[in-house]
């Protein structure tokens, strides 16, 4: 009886494991079926590509569609707007940690509410803005405001890091003739690199994912960031939306950060469960 | 230390939130002046451009944007409660689990609003297997739906992983005391598990509010910009602001900020209280551990 309804939790616990698995991972699936399919079978139902083509990912790469340029710049914009929120974000978060001054709290209370505006309140101003200063079609006008998301999740993640570290080490090394800036960067900085790393990959898959800054900042097809870019892929005809070829971008975008989930899965759960519980 | 940061967000956030709520009183444009000629420039138009704010496309768009935020965060909650109450059973397979689960949370929501749009075409995956003939990426009611099946799916694992990580937090005693004083399963959950892992859920349920009440891409790209049956506050500002009315946009703008900063408020004060009482307590934890 007793052992009975063990193995019956744990035939529903593997189920509902099996479940959540297809859940996640069926839609995804089907999208890179669809990329592998012929343009003329584009439309099959079958579970895999019969034949196996790669006319869609030869067709993303046609020099007009602009697809690997817009990769670029999305590298580009990414990363640089991740080196500078942990450049900028690193020294916030330490001195949230660890110093004392008056109106913490309400910095904290500031990162915070600053990561929940709308994006679109933002975006009226600083396209007015960047009209002005002439910064339409430029990488700056995509960084610069990715920073409104990016330097709040760097700083709240980072804070958390920072805290968790034992403050006697740097009292140890500022015994030792440390500056507090010396003992930051000599003691606590490596100590913190998991967690700016992960803080990183964190900030880099944020921006990478941005879309409406883009849209409104960027129209020239060579400076666009692949999702905006692949959203507004063309077909043949104009009312013909090309979905072989847009599956095959959506993978290929979606391809770096798989990879990032698959081999930093362990840190990014524990960078995105850091903020809600600390 | 601070002031790169406060320098960088005066810059990309302050700056534009004041510029907007300023703007948001002003017109600009040629008018007459009082001679007859024609000026261009920028003038104190009161509130002109709230006007649009009690006409129906923005009342649309703000039904659409609390209707999809309601519903998409009640089914996210429900599944990603069940799911993280899968997930903490799982030891076999665990990591393949948790890297299926950070899929749908790391596809680029534009990519994902192509993949969705696709599912759903009229002769798509979506009709095959439901035996349906239905327009879902049209614009009409079918619309609303295919959005909301789309966040869902995108953001539950998001919100499974934040619970999970509050369950993980409970003692096992608690639920063997649970058990010795003979607590059904059931019992257990609404009376130990779900008042013990609140904190975690909270936060995951503001995060996705305020995330939810600024949609903007996946309508965008699923139907289209300008879709009266999906259109969101921030689709109709981002359209206005793009057709240089900056007076209108700005007003929109104003007002959807001020819409999700009173729903912060009221969800933190309603819901939250111990919420931010235990963060309170943290902080004096902490600054005593730190002295």
């Amino acid at each position: 009886m007793a052992r009975e309804r063990v193995r019956a939790r744990r035939f529903w616990g593997s189920a509902g494991m099996l479940g959540i698995a297809l859940y996640c991972l069926v839609p995804f699936y089907w999208m890179v079926v669809s990329s592998f399919r012929r343009t003329a079978d584009i439309h099959d139902k079958t579970p895999w590509p019969a034949p196996w083509s790669l006319e869609s990912y030869g067709a993303v790469f046609a020099a007009d569609m602009g697809f690997g340029r817009s990769l670029l710049n999305s590298f580009v914009v990414a990363g640089t707007t991740t080196l500078v929120t942990l450049a900028v974000g690193t020294l916030a978060a330490y001195a949230l940690a660890r110093l004392e001054f008056r109106g913490k709290n309400v910095v904290l209370a500031l990162v915070i509410a600053v990561s929940m505006f709308p994006g679109a309140l933002l975006i009226v101003p600083l396209l007015e803005l960047f009209t002005t200063i002439g910064w339409i079609n430029t990488y700056q006008a995509m960084i610069v405001p990715s920073m409104s998301f990016a330097l709040p999740l760097t700083i709240w993640n980072l804070t958390t890091f920072f805290r968790q570290l034992p403050y006697d080490l740097e009292q140890a090394a500022m015994i030792d003739g440390c500056t507090p800036f010396a003992a930051f960067r000599r003691v606590m900085l490596p100590l913190a690199a998991p967690g700016v790393f992960t803080t990183a990959i964190l900030a880099f898959i944020a921006t990478w994912n941005e879309f409406i800054i883009a849209v409104t900042m960027v129209n020239d097809q060579a400076r666009q960031p692949a999702t905006v870019r692949i959203a507004q892929f063309t077909g043949a005809a104009q009312f013909d939306t090309p979905f072989g070829t847009q599956m095959a971008a959506g993978v290929l975008v979606t391809i770096p950060l798989v990879l990032l989930v698959l081999f930093f899965q362990r840190r990014i759960v524990a960078g995105l469960t850091a903020g809600a519980l600390k | 230390m601070l002031s790169p940061t406060m320098i960088v967000l005066a810059l990309v956030v302050f700056y534009p939130l004041v510029a907007a709520m300023r703007e948001s009183f002003y017109e600009s444009g040629q008018r007459l002046d009082a001679d007859g000629f024609v000026v261009e420039g920028e003038w104190f138009a009161g509130l002109a451009n709230y006007a649009g704010v009690v006409q129906q496309r923005f009342l649309n768009a703000a039904l659409n944007t609390t209707l999809f935020t309601v519903v998409t965060v009640a089914l996210e909650v429900v599944l990603g409660v069940a799911m993280a109450l899968v997930m903490r059973r799982a030891f076999r397979g665990r990591a393949f689990l948790r890297a299926s689960i950070l899929v749908p949370w790391a596809v680029p929501t534009a990519v994902a609003g192509l993949m969705w749009k696709w599912i759903f075409q009229a002769d798509g995956v979506a009709n095959a297997l439901l035996g349906t003939e239905i327009l879902w990426t049209a614009d009409g009611p079918w619309a609303k739906l295919a959005v909301v099946v789309a966040d869902v799916w995108k953001t539950s694992p998001f919100v499974g992983l934040l619970v999970l990580a509050g369950l993980q937090i409970i003692p096992a005693e608690v639920y063997e005391a649970a058990r010795v004083d003979g607590a059904t399963p059931r019992q257990t959950f609404w009376r130990v598990t779900l008042p013990l892992v609140k904190p975690a859920l909270l936060v995951a349920v503001l995060f996705r509010l305020m995330d939810a009440l600024r949609v903007f891409d996946l309508p965008y790209v699923m139907i289209g910009p300008r879709k009266q049956s999906v259109e969101t506050l921030s689709g109709l500002i981002w359209d206005e602001a793009t057709r240089v009315h900056y007076g209108p946009a700005s007003a929109y703008g104003t007002a959807l900020f001020l819409y999700i900063a009173v729903i912060a408020f009221v969800f933190v004060k309603l819901l939250g209280a111990d919420l931010l009482s235990d963060v309170r307590a943290r902080r004096k934890e902490a600054a005593r551990d730190g002295a």
